[in-house]
């Protein structure tokens, strides 16, 4: 019985209030939404939302009394480990929808590169640690080749969402770790340089495809149609949407995957611009509280790490958003809190459960 | 103390870092609101309509079509509802599949298939067409248990025309069938294209096509909200059809029988006028053919057989075939005569028989001819020789501009379409009707032949009956029309279709009661006395042969030419002969003379339409009088008679 009170006093003392109530309205406008999305099949989706919902706010608490220094450990077998796994994926991986993601293990099926999303920056994060006082360009290149080996492999599968997120989420640590604005602009120059050249080596099938990524309504029944109907959703909404339930791009089916990716075409044309102005508050405070918690981290490897994955919010919520009002290429990016799907949610939590983690165990550290 | 120093360095760096990471995203989000402001305020009509567009589709209702009517409400033409089996061909997974899958639950017959598959040539495959038409409520509740096994099939509730009386006035009528590529192009041309969204039928000939727009209504449309398969989800909101306009015809569906019926399915053509009005009371082409057939588009079989029919039942010939009018010209040229001075009443000729011409000689049908001959009975005996000095004296110009006034040689104007001009021969006309130079002169002798009806000389039955008509009214000109009223079933307002007349011919009182009084005697001594014997009203006539082939030196003996090469056999007729009401033109096809064929058919319908009476069969054909003083102009060269 007291165990059990420590357990729990110990669960709430390691919670981040400010984060704690931005999470949860997030979560709250995604439930609504998802029900918006789905009313016409019943609740059905919305029970396993809230499951999911249950069991990455488990999986959180359990990660935010974890210490920093634990979560240290952790590092490098789950690195390895999720690169092992995603060489399976590549000879024994289950193809669905055109792409080889998951791995069959029995019953269950894992997707390997989730899993990178989170190693990623523990990995980089603890390599930099180690590596702190007397960090040199090689370590910056180790870094590098650390990044890039798990995306070739999820680039292959083909899976550009995650890739890009994996590959922002190894580069923020990179980045924030100090990599040198010459070297950045230098390779940003050369990457621009070498892209006419890529493009010529590229077959017409491919350009075709590059060109329908940036440049949709190019291809309105196939790629195009999703982003022309998802526009349509949001630019009917209007300063004050259609009222909740009311969207009718949503509701007579127009809006594809729109639980899913597509979830805030949903929400953006029942609320409208007044709506998108509330959500990109509440982001932009996930997203602040997320950088304070890194300025105030007390260990290079804390600092990076919950700086990396805040950035990653940003890059989950920008790109989604960007690509859903046709600024961005379509890449299979979820809105973080807010779109359909366990997966996503328990990885997503996780950080949380890192950055509350490192918020609460600060003054320990210090002690 | 360096290593703090070192930590607070690298402290700082980081918070540098997070400085411009935090700047890069409050950019990145202002970005993203802007673009939210371009579509949701900016552009938020465009979207709207977009997204309104998107959800709402336009159905069109197809309105009801008119009905048409006789004169006393007799219906011949309505619209009734029944379930087709419609495919649309680029929905299905296997058209042949299909249909045999069909022919499992519904019965489809070989007739049917044939259909399908011309209609399918005619079509575009997103375009439903019909496998079969009126099918029973059993096969309905069949195909519907089915259903999911036929993609791309539907059971569509349709209306259908259809024409109770049959073969009735068919050609006066005309039917309606599935519109074809031309008529899509007409309908545009029109500008009725959003009209006719919905309508897969138009008015393809007759009545039912010249008055296709007042018959076929204005399109209701239907807003329904369809989801992104298409799917109707609700119906938001109702614009109902305005149905077409009734017609009420002039035409009498009894009288319409009992002409009909009076041909006897022999080939031919009659036109019965009011003459006070230019009202249209009946208008036969015989043989017939029943409309019914086109309406869910006629079978291959069908088809075959009217068109290949020698008779050419699909023809109709009360408008379109002209030919000779004989005799029956004879009246024309003697009112002819008087307007112009040519002739006076009393202004008798001798006739030996034979008038000669030049080098030629053109003969009376009376072996040593029929004496002296004044008008009067140059009318009642039907004297060839008195009409031969005549036509001479007056000369072709006079001739033609007279009957140009009458109406000949030009279309009446009757509200159907398909009218022929027929040809009022002249020297303008031989020169515009023919290319080579020599072809082109007119040739005084041409102008006698003429004189008699024959020659050039081609008028519908149509036109002799409007023509008579116009006398008769002492030039009064009416347009001949066989709608009365067009109603509107909704407000109930009703259009008469003009009762003023378009023109007036100067014609003398005297010298059309004088032509009136010549016909009246042929019915009673003359050339129609036979037709007319015993009959229960007074009325005029004049018998016509109409020559199909010319005998060289040799008499015409009716039994001894082949069927195709007898004459035409003419009658033109009004009555009562003191306040006419019916003015009436027959025409019988290899008939024979007039009085022979079609004066017995005009004794029938003049006895129905002013006593009532209802005859027991065919109008019989009465055998060619010993004299036969109604025949044809024979030419004889002088040189072979010598």
């Amino acid at each position: 019985m007291r165990l059990i009170k420590r357990f729990l006093r110990g669960l709430v003392a390691h919670l981040d209030l400010p984060l704690l109530m931005i999470v949860l309205a997030l979560m709250a406008v995604g439930l609504l939404t998802v029900f918006s999305a789905t009313s016409s099949a019943g609740f059905d989706k919305l029970d396993k939302q809230l499951v999911n919902m249950a069991m990455a706010g488990v999986i959180m608490l359990l990660v935010a009394r974890t210490p920093p220094q634990t979560l240290m450990r952790f590092a490098v077998p789950l690195y390895v480990t999720g690169l092992v796994l995603l060489l399976g994926v590549a000879l024994f991986g289950v193809v669905v929808n055109g792409s080889r993601r998951w791995l069959s293990l029995g019953i269950v099926r894992i997707q390997p590169s989730e899993i990178m999303k989170i190693a990623m920056p523990l990995m980089l994060a603890w390599y930099f640690q180690k590596n702190e006082a007397m960090l040199q360009a090689r370590h910056f290149i180790i870094a590098s080749i650390i990044l890039l080996l798990p995306i070739g492999f999820v680039l292959k599968q083909p899976d550009l969402g995650t890739s890009l997120l994996i590959g922002a989420a190894g580069f923020f640590v990179i980045f924030l770790a100090g990599l040198p604005w010459k070297v950045m602009f230098g390779l940003a120059a050369a990457a621009g340089a070498a892209l006419p050249f890529a493009w010529s080596l590229m077959h017409d099938y491919q350009q075709r495809r590059v060109m329908t990524l940036i440049d949709p309504t190019s291809d309105p029944l196939g790629a195009g149609y999703h982003i022309i109907q998802s526009t349509i959703a949001i630019g009917s909404g209007g300063s004050f949407g259609k009222g909740y339930l009311g969207g009718s791009q949503t509701h007579l089916e127009f809006i594809p995957e729109k639980h899913t990716d597509f979830i805030f075409a949903v929400f953006s044309e029942e609320w409208g611009l007044l709506g998108n102005g509330i959500l990109l508050v509440l982001f932009t405070l996930l997203i602040g509280r997320g950088l304070m918690i890194a300025a105030g981290a007390p260990t290079l490897f804390s600092r990076l790490l919950a700086g990396a994955i805040t950035l990653v919010f940003f890059i989950y919520a920008f790109v989604n958003m960007g690509m859903v009002s046709g600024i961005l290429p379509v890449v299979g990016v979820p809105l973080p809190f807010i779109s359909y799907g366990g997966t996503a949610l328990v990885t997503l939590m996780l950080g949380i459960g890192i950055l509350m983690s490192i918020q609460t165990h600060r003054m320990l550290v210090k002690k | 103390m360096s290593d703090f120093y070192h930590q607070e360095q690298d402290t700082d760096r980081f918070r540098n870092r997070l400085l411009v990471a935090s700047a890069g995203i409050l950019l990145a989000f202002l970005l993203l609101f802007a673009r939210f402001f371009y579509l949701q305020v900016l552009q938020h009509d465009y979207y709207k309509t977009r997204a309104e567009s998107n959800r709402i589709s336009l159905v069109p209702i197809v309105p009801n079509r008119g009905t048409i009517v006789d004169r006393d409400g007799v219906i011949l033409a309505r619209n009734y509802s029944a379930f087709t089996l419609e495919i649309t061909p680029s929905k299905t997974l296997g058209l042949e599949e299909t249909i045999d899958g069909l022919a499992e639950i519904v019965e489809i017959q070989l007739k049917d298939r044939r259909r399908f598959k011309r209609l399918l040539e005619e079509s575009k495959t997103f375009e439903s067409i019909p496998i079969r038409t009126r099918l029973s409520d059993e096969e309905v509740a069949r195909f519907a248990a089915n259903r999911y096994r036929f993609p791309g099939v539907e059971v569509k509730a349709r209306l259908f025309r259809q024409y109770p009386e049959g073969a009735l006035a068919a050609h006066a009528i005309g039917y309606i069938s599935r519109i074809n590529a031309k008529d899509k192009e007409a309908i545009e041309e029109s500008g009725q294209e959003a009209n006719y969204k919905g309508t897969d039928h138009i008015g393809k000939v007759g009545l039912e096509a010249h008055y296709e727009y007042e018959l076929h209504g204005v399109a209701g449309y239907e807003q329904v909200e369809v989801d992104a398969g298409g799917r109707a989800v609700r119906v938001l909101s109702q614009t109902p059809p305005v149905p077409g306009n009734n017609l009420a015809l002039t035409l009498d569906s009894g009288l319409q029988r009992v002409a009909e019926q009076a041909f006897g399915g022999r080939r031919g053509s009659l036109a019965a006028i009011d003459p006070r009005n230019g009202a249209i009371l009946a208008l036969v082409s015989s043989p017939a053919f029943d409309p019914n057939l086109f309406v869910d588009g006629i079978r291959f079989d069908d088809w075959d057989e009217l068109n290949n029919n020698p008779d050419k039942p699909m023809l109709n010939r009360a408008i379109y075939s002209t030919h000779p009018p004989g005799s029956t010209f004879k009246p024309l040229m003697a009112l002819a005569a008087l307007t112009s001075g040519k002739r006076t009443p009393g202004q008798a000729i001798a006739d030996p028989g034979y008038f000669n011409f030049g080098n030629r000689r053109f003969m009376d049908d009376k072996i040593g001819g029929h004496g002296m001959v004044d008008m009067y009975k140059s009318i009642v005996v039907s004297c060839n020789t008195y009409y031969y000095t005549l036509a001479n004296d007056m000369g072709i110009d006079t001739i033609a501009r007279f009957m140009g006034e009458l109406g000949l040689g030009q279309k009446t104007g009757i509200d159907i379409p398909g009218e022929a001009t027929g040809i009022l021969p002249s020297p303008e006309w031989k020169q515009q009707r023919f290319k080579k130079k020599e072809q082109q002169k007119w040739y005084a002798g041409e102008t006698i032949s003429v004189g008699i009806g024959q020659g050039y000389n081609a008028y519908s039955t149509l036109h002799m009956a409007h023509a008579l008509a116009n006398i008769i009214n002492y030039g009064k000109v009416f347009r001949p029309h066989l709608v009365h009223t067009i109603s509107n079933p909704n407000t109930g307002e009703t259009r008469t279709v003009e009762a003023e007349p378009i023109r007036q011919i100067a014609h003398k009182k005297e010298h059309v009661d004088l032509i009136k009084r010549a016909m009246h005697s042929v019915t009673r001594e003359g050339t129609g006395a036979r037709a007319f014997a015993g009959a229960a009203y007074e009325s005029g006539g004049k018998t016509g042969t109409a020559q199909v082939y010319s005998l060289k030196g040799g008499r015409y003996v009716a039994g001894q030419v082949r069927e195709r090469l007898r004459d035409h056999s003419w009658y033109i007729a009004f009555a009562p002969v003191d306040e006419p009401r019916i003015v009436v033109a027959v025409m019988v096809e290899n008939g024979g003379f007039g009085a022979q064929s079609a004066a017995p058919i005009v004794r029938q319908v003049f006895d129905y339409y002013l006593t009532g009476r209802v005859p027991g069969g065919p109008a019989l054909e009465t055998e060619a009088p010993e004299d036969a003083s109604d025949g044809p102009l024979l030419e004889d060269d002088l040189h072979e008679a010598d």
